[in-house]
C-alpha cells in the first residue's frame, strides 16, 4: 500500500510499504477513506516531537471501512463505517472508564520512554513518535487499528466522510479546550491561534454560551474563517495583543484564554529569538512557548488558561508570577476524543456546527509532501488540508478498492 | 521488617566530585554534538547529554543512574515497586498466590511448579544468557488471603532470594495497589554477572516492566504491541526503532 512516511526532520516521502495485518485478536484493519494533516504533524515532520524514526508512518486524523477484524473482535463488524479517535483507548483501564481516555494506562507498548521525559506514561496514539506508542499512522491506504471494540466509532451513513472526519482528533480538541475554558453564560474567551483547533474552539465556545469570542493570529484568511464562525479578531502582526484585549474587555482581560498553538509559537523580540536559538538544540528548550506566556498575561483576574496546543518537553520563561499572583486555573491535556463524540454528532447532524468549512484543500495521498509544506508555511491560504488515499496522482478520481 | 525501614537503611548513591565533573563534561560534550547532528540522532545525543548534565547536577552516579541497582548496607540487592491494578484484592492475591502464573508475567522465569499439598514449597526456573538456566528452590513464609505473601528461597539457591508481595485495596474504585519487594543475596565477589544472569542488567526496570505486564495481561487480556507492523523501514534502521520499543533510552 501506499503510506505517508518520515524520512528525517521536514522530510516527508509517500512510499510503498507493506499492507498491515491484525497482530493481536482484538485489531482491526481499516481501509482509509478520508485522512487529514494535523497541526502537531508539523510537530512531528519539523523534528520537535522527540522519537520519530524514519520509516514510521504519520498520520492521527483517519477513517474508513472495516476491512478485517481480530478473533476476538464484538461490536465491530466487516464494512462498518467508522471513524479512528486519535489516543487509543483500552477500554478497561481506570482512566477509559472515566472517559479520560487519552490517559489510557494500557494502550501505549512503550511507556518507559514517555515516563522518563513526563513522569507517567498517557495513551498510544497512531503515528506520533515512539513516545506515544510508536504506531503506524493512518496517513496510508489501510491501517491497523487496536482495541477495534472501545475505539472504532461508526458513523451514520447520511454523513459524508469531510462532515465526520475531524471527529477524530481536531473538532472534539477545539471542543474540549472550549469546555476546558470553563465558560459560563457571557463570558469573553480570547483563543490564541486560528487554525483548526482555534477555529473549532471559536464554534464550540459559542455553543458552550461564550457571549463574545476573540481570535487572535496573523493569516488574514485564518482571521477571515475565525469571523465567519462569530469571532472578533486580532492579527497580532498589526496591533498589540495584551492592550487590545484589555480595550474590548473594559480593561478585565477575558474570562478565559486559550493557547490553541503549543511549541513552535512565532515571537518577536528578545525572548522569542531567545526560545528559538535554544530550540534548535531541542535540549537546553524544547518549546516556544510565547502563546502560553501571552494567555497568562492576557487573561483577567481568577480567569482560565486552557492549553489544547501541543508541548513535549521543557519551556522557559512561563510567568508564574503572574499566573500565581492572578489566581489564575490551567487546564490541559490530549483530548479525551470518545467521550465528546456522540455530542459532537449531534451537532454536526443539527447542523449547530459545521466541521467542512475548514477544509481548504483536498489532495490525494501522493500530494501529501505538498500539502506538508503548504500547511507549515500557510501558502495558498491553506488552514486544512485532507487526503484521499485511494485519488490517483494526476486526476483526483478514486481509484477502485482493493480485491 | 516493614518496607519502610528497609527503604531507608539502604545505602547512599551519591556521587563523588571527581564523578560529577567526568559525567558533566561528557554531557556538555555530547550537547554539544547533538547541536551538530541533524535529525533523530541529534535528539537523540542531546537527550542523553541532557540526562547526564541532570546527573551530575543533582549528584547521582553514572552506574547507579544507569542501572538502577540499590543495595542494601549489607551488600544486597533490593527492589522495590508498586502499581495499581483495577481488579479485587481477593483476585490479585488467587492469581498470585497460583504461583505457576508468575511465569506469565515475569519475563526471567521459564516456570514454577509447586511441591507439595498446601503449595508452600516450590520449584522455580529462570531463564539465563545462551539458553542456560538457574534452578532453586524455594518456600512461603508468610501467607494472609487477599492481603500478604512471602517466600524465600530455600538453602543451595545460587542467588539467594527473598520477595513479598502486599495487596492493599485503592481508594475510589481504582482497584488494588501491589506492593512488591524483592531482596538478592549474591554470593561474595561475582554479584554483577550472577544478578545480572537472573534479572538482566537492570532489576529495577526488569520489575517494573514484569508488573506493567501482570497489569496489562489481567486488565486487557495481552499486552499491546507494534511489533510487526508496516513502516518504510529496513535492514539497520530497523534497530533504532527497536531502541526506542525496547526502552533502552534512559
Ligand atoms: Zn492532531
Ligand atoms: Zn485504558
Amino acid at each position: 500500500m501506499k503510506a505517508v512516511v518520515w524520512q528525517g526532520v521536514n522530510r516527508m516521502r509517500v512510499e510503498t510499504v507493506p499492507d498491515p495485518e491484525i497482530l493481536r485478536p482484538t485489531d482491526a484493519i481499516v481501509r482509509v477513506s478520508a485522512t487529514a494533516i494535523c497541526g502537531s504533524d508539523l510537530h512531528l515532520m519539523d523534528g520537535y516531537v522527540p522519537s520519530m524514526v524514519h520509516g514510521d508512518i504519520l498520520g492521527h486524523e483517519f477513517m474508513g471501512e472495516v476491512v478485517e477484524v481480530g478473533p476476538e473482535v464484538r461490536r465491530v463488524k466487516v464494512g462498518d463505517r467508522v471513524i479512528v479517535p486519535f489516543p487509543i483507548s483500552c477500554g478497561v483501564c481506570w482512566y477509559c472508564k472515566q472517559g479520560l481516555t487519552s490517559l489510557c494506562d494500557n494502550s501505549n507498548p512503550n511507556p518507559a520512554l514517555a515516563e522518563t521525559m513526563w513522569g507517567h506514561a498517557p495513551a498510544g496514539i497512531y503515528g506520533y513518535s515512539h513516545i506515544t506508542g510508536g504506531y503506524a499512522g493512518g496517513q496510508a491506504q489501510f491501517a491497523r487499528t487496536v482495541f477495534a471494540d472501545a475505539n472504532l466509532y461508526t458513523v451514520p451513513d447520511d454523513l459524508t466522510d469531510e462532515q465526520v472526519l475531524f471527529l477524530t482528533d481536531v473538532l472534539p480538541t477545539g471542543y474540549m479546550a472550549a469546555e476546558n475554558c470553563q465558560i459560563e453564560g457571557g463570558d469573553v474567551v480570547a483563543i490564541f491561534g486560528a487554525g483548526p483547533v482555534g477555529l473549532f474552539g471559536v464554534a464550540s465556545a459559542f455553543v458552550l454560551g461564550a457571549e463574545r469570542v476573540i481570535s487572535i493570529d496573523r493569516f488574514p484568511e485564518r482571521l477571515e474563517m475565525a469571523r465567519a464562525y462569530g469571532a472578533e479578531t486580532i492579527n497580532y502582526e498589526e496591533e498589540n495583543v495584551f492592550e487590545r484585549l484589555k480595550e474590548l474587555t473594559g480593561g478585565r482581560g477575558p474570562d478565559s484564554v486559550m493557547d490553541a498553538v503549543g511549541l513552535e509559537a512565532q515571537a518577536h523580540g528578545l525572548l522569542g529569538v531567545a526560545d528559538a536559538v535554544k530550540q534548535t538544540t531541542r535540549v537546553l528548550e524544547t518549546e516556544r512557548p510565547h502563546a502560553l506566556r501571552a494567555a497568562i498575561m492576557a487573561c483577567r483576574k481568577g480567569g482560565t488558561v486552557s492549553v489544547p496546543g501541543v508541548y513535549g518537553g521543557l519551556a522557559d520563561k512561563i510567568p508564574l508570577g503572574a499566573f500565581m499572583n492572578k489566581g489564575l486555573t490551567l487546564k490541559t491535556g490530549q483530548t479525551h476524543v470518545h467521550r465528546y463524540l456522540d455530542t459532537l454528532l449531534g451537532h454536526i447532524q443539527h447542523g449547530r456546527i459545521d466541521p467542512t468549512r475548514i477544509i481548504t484543500h483536498r489532495l490525494s495521498l501522493e500530494d501529501a509532501p505538498h500539502g506538508y509544506h503548504i500547511f507549515k508555511h500557510k501558502h495558498d491560504g491553506c488552514i486544512k488540508c485532507i487526503l484521499d488515499p485511494w485519488a490517483d496522482h494526476s486526476t483526483h478520481q478514486p481509484s477502485p478498492p482493493r480485491p | 521488617m516493614t518496607t519502610h525501614d528497609q527503604a531507608r537503611r539502604d545505602s547512599p548513591q551519591n556521587s563523588s566530585p571527581a564523578d560529577r565533573l567526568l559525567f558533566g563534561g561528557l554531557a556538555v560534550g555530547l550537547i554539544a554534538l547533538s547541536v551538530r547532528q541533524r535529525g533523530s540522532v541529534g535528539v537523540f545525543l542531546g537527550a542523553g547529554g541532557a540526562l547526564l548534565l541532570a546527573g551530575a547536577a543533582m549528584g547521582e552516579g553514572l552506574g547507579p543512574a544507569l542501572t538502577h541497582v540499590r543495595r542494601t548496607e549489607d551488600d544486597h540487592i533490593r527492589v522495590q515497586k508498586a502499581i495499581t491494578i483495577g481488579m479485587s484484592a481477593d483476585d490479585l492475591y488467587s492469581f498470585w498466590r497460583h504461583l505457576e502464573n508468575l511465569p506469565r508475567f515475569m519475563q526471567h522465569l521459564d516456570s514454577v511448579t509447586t511441591q507439595d499439598g498446601d503449595g508452600r514449597r516450590s520449584h522455580w526456573v529462570a531463564r539465563a544468557p545462551a539458553g542456560t538456566h538457574v534452578a532453586w528452590d524455594a518456600e512461603i513464609t508468610a501467607d494472609e488471603p487477599g492481603r500478604r505473601i512471602a517466600w524465600r528461597s530455600l538453602a543451595g539457591a545460587t542467588v539467594p532470594n527473598e520477595g513479598e508481595v502486599e495487596f492493599r485495596p485503592a481508594p475510589q474504585g481504582r482497584g488494588t495497589e501491589l506492593h512488591v519487594s524483592l531482596t538478592y543475596r549474591p554470593p561474595g565477589g561475582s554479584l554483577g554477572a550472577t544478578v545480572a544472569r537472573l534479572l538482566g542488567e537492570d532489576p529495577e526496570m526488569q520489575v517494573a516492566q514484569d508488573l506493567r505486564r501482570l497489569k496489562r495481561v489481567l486488565e486487557v487480556g495481552h499486552e499491546p504491541t507494534t511489533e510487526g507492523q508496516s513502516s518504510a523501514r529496513k535492514g539497520p534502521a530497523k534497530a533504532e526503532a527497536k531502541m526506542y520499543d525496547n526502552r533502552r533510552t534512559s
